[in-house]
């Protein structure tokens, strides 16, 4: 099923990129002084990549997350994703993009208290006005994708934190986005539900996932394919990862893992 | 399909605090019931202050001879005063619109049978005076034409006199005393009860015809006279009254007013003494409606403070409802909602908790006769002193639900909601989803 969806997917899109930024810039105007977050970010992500976005605070990681998710509009440049520049875009349609062309992971989950792990993967699709058994049968196929097939009318509450997160990721996948936007994905995670993070965003890459992944641990942004790192509001270096990089990170990741008593 | 899951959602947060929402849907559920309990109160008053007004006949008008205030009245001898035959025959001879005229003579009497002996009036009045008033007879006959020009004593007697003065006996045939006229007079007939009529002629109370005893008005005119001795104290009080009341019945309703400025014309040598009133029953029955409506106004504003009041219940939940799920909204909006959608989500809750709080509300205005009667059952077995001291209207309203009050409490509850959840709906929508989420 994984493999047909993924011949589906590339059908579609016959475009390279999942997303473009082009000299992109943000201000914030407070009281007397205007703070320039981000001065002329300018890079592209291929589809298919998995690139970690690193940076100190204050480096403008956060505006450019929030850029990237399309909750808040640059002050100039241009944002593509697909063919469309979003930079251009106004508050109803930002909405129409987020629910179809992106995937949210967040560090602290965010699902909704009142509904059951179902209900909570479904939620994007409400608001394509799309629910039929059709989407209702892919939510189920993807609970069961993310391992958490027998939980299916738990609440959040009733989960450990890596389970949360877990739903966070089927729910992120329901609208087939065009990437997937993790911020600081593990960041509550212990060291062991972080690897079972990391590997599920592993596996979904090599599926095909686009995935764009916020963070400030340097042995997560090692896991990614490509690292971009912002300092002052631009992009400081831009790197690939190597292979052998990728496969120690995750072998010390094991090595040091807290032996289960 | 969205709109059924967006209900099933709200229903779904409302219960995650139960009794937030109950508190809150009793606000509007109140309010509702009390539109449709202030409704049908107000009406059932209305309308039985109408019935009695009508049972005195939207045809008729009457005029009464009232006792003038003792200025007026010369410190020598005896004063004439109030209605005479001579004006009843002038009326009857030079107003053309009217249909029949009857004249009447009330007096306090004493009656006596064996050693019984009641109080009641004395009514000397024509046959018609039981089509007129509505009285309808038991057994026996109502004085006749006969009976009347014959100065005959025959007497009717009302249901209460009857029951009083002839506990066992069968009245019909026999012979009733009056001390103070010291006469005789013969039963021929027994009315059925009646209910009180509207008040007229300036007196506050009801009308009451249980005990009442009728005889020809020739007859009273022949065996007692005009003049009546009343004591007071040590000294004997004179008065000289012919008439005490003239009803007459107008032949076309629409010429009922135009029919009572005539009256008023022809008996204006009386506006010197004062001592006559014409009442005019359909003016009283306008009246009396204009009231009425007034008074539904009145109470419906009451009603309406109250679901003002639910209605700022609603608002205040949702706004700190809003403060609370601030996360929830913002995660909504990450996820494709747009502000459109926010709003209607909460617009929803809102209509959701006003919506069960009119439909409630309807059920128990629905409840209100029976409530109102078991309200007074109970008050009247805990305390039967206070159930004879209130107003005869609070013992006897039946109150009458406005079929229309239904659907209009409804809707108003569903404005309600609206009106007072749209502004902290907007309130969530705007909220910057950045903002949102960073909400702890």
């Amino acid at each position: 099923m994984k493999a047909a969806g993924l011949g589906r997917l590339r059908e579609r899109r016959p475009m390279k990129y999942a997303c473009r930024i082009i000299d992109l810039k943000k201000e914030y105007v407070l009281k007397s002084e205007t703070v320039r977050a981000l001065r002329g970010a300018t890079f592209d992500v291929p589809e298919g990549d998995f690139v970690a976005i690193m940076g100190p605070s204050g480096s403008g990681k956060s505006t450019l997350l929030n850029l990237l998710g399309c909750l808040d509009k640059p002050t100039s440049g241009s944002l593509f994703l697909g063919d469309d520049d979003v930079a251009r875009m106004n508050d109803d349609q930002l909405a129409e993009i987020r629910s179809r062309r992106i995937g949210f992971v967040f560090q602290s989950y965010n699902l909704i208290q009142q509904l059951t792990v179902v209900e909570n993967i479904q939620v994007p699709l409400i608001y394509q006005g799309r629910l039929g058994r059709k989407e209702h049968k892919r939510c189920l196929e993807l609970a069961a994708m993310v391992g958490l097939g027998d939980r299916l009318s738990h609440r959040p509450a009733q989960l450990s934190g890596g389970q949360q997160q877990r739903v966070a990721i089927a729910r992120s996948l329901v609208n087939d986005p065009y990437f997937i936007l993790a911020d600081e994905p593990t960041g509550n995670l212990d060291s062991r539900t972080t690897e079972e993070i990391l590997q599920l965003f592993d596996r979904l890459n090599q599926e095909g996932r686009t995935i764009i992944l916020v963070t400030h641990e340097d042995e997560v942004s090692k896991r990614a394919k490509r690292i971009v790192r912002l300092k002052d509001g631009l992009v400081q270096w831009d790197k690939l990862n190597s292979q052998e990089t990728r496969e120690e990170a995750a072998r010390n990741a094991l090595e040091n893992m807290p032996v289960e008593v | 399909m969205i709109w059924l899951s967006t209900v099933q959602l709200a229903i779904k947060s409302l219960w995650l605090h139960p009794l937030r929402s109950l508190l809150t849907v009793l606000g509007i559920l109140i309010g509702v019931s009390s539109v449709i309990w202030l409704l049908a109160i107000s009406k059932g008053i209305g309308d039985e202050a109408r019935k009695q007004i009508e049972s005195l006949g939207a045809d008729t008008i009457i005029v009464r001879s009232i006792k003038p205030p003792a200025e007026k009245l010369s410190t020598q001898g005896i004063t004439p005063y109030g209605l005479t035959r001579e004006e009843f025959d002038m009326l009857v001879r030079t107003v053309p619109t009217i249909k029949s005229a009857l004249p009447i003579r009330e007096l306090r009497r004493q009656f006596q049978y064996d050693a019984k002996v009641i109080d009641g009036r004395l009514v000397g009045c024509t046959a018609e005076y039981a089509e007129v008033n509505k009285l309808k007879v038991a057994r026996g006959h109502f004085i006749t034409e006969v009976e009347g020009f014959n100065r005959d004593t025959s007497c009717v007697l009302a249901h209460k006199v009857a029951e009083r003065l002839f506990p066992v006996q069968d009245p019909i045939g026999k012979r009733i005393y009056m001390p103070e006229s010291t006469d005789f007079y013969t039963v021929v007939g027994v009315l059925e009860p009646k209910n009180a009529s509207a008040a007229i002629g300036g007196s506050l109370s009801a009308q009451d015809f249980s005990g009442d005893v009728y005889i020809p008005i020739l007859t009273l005119q022949q065996r007692i006279g005009d003049m009546i001795r009343r004591q007071s104290g040590t000294s004997f009080e004179y008065e000289t009254l012919e008439l005490n009341q003239i009803t007459l019945r107008v032949a076309n309703v629409t010429d009922v007013k135009r029919t009572a400025t005539l009256i008023e014309e022809v008996l204006s040598g009386h506006n010197r003494m004062e001592d006559i009133a014409v009442v005019v029953p359909l003016e009283l029955l306008e009246q009396a409606r204009t009231t009425q409506a007034m008074f539904m106004v009145f109470m419906g504003m009451i009603a309406a403070i109250s679901l003002l009041v639910g209605g700022i219940g609603i608002m205040n939940i949702m706004l700190a409802t809003v403060t609370e799920r601030t996360r929830e909204i913002g995660i909504r909006r990450a996820l494709g909602a747009k502000r459109a959608d926010i709003v209607r989500q909460f617009l929803i809750e809102t209509s959701v908790l006003s919506i069960v709080g009119g439909i409630t509300g309807i059920l128990i205005g629905l409840l209100c006769g029976p409530s109102v009667n078991l309200a007074r059952e109970v008050v009247k077995w805990w305390s039967p002193r206070t159930i004879a001291q209130l107003p005869d209207v609070i013992r006897t309203v039946q109150p009458q639900i406005l079929l229309e009050s239904i659907p209009i409490a409804f809707y108003i509850s569903l404005a309600v909601g609206i009106v007072f959840g749209i502004y902290p709906a907007m309130r969530a929508a705007k909220m910057s989803p950045i903002e949102a989420l960073r909400h702890e």
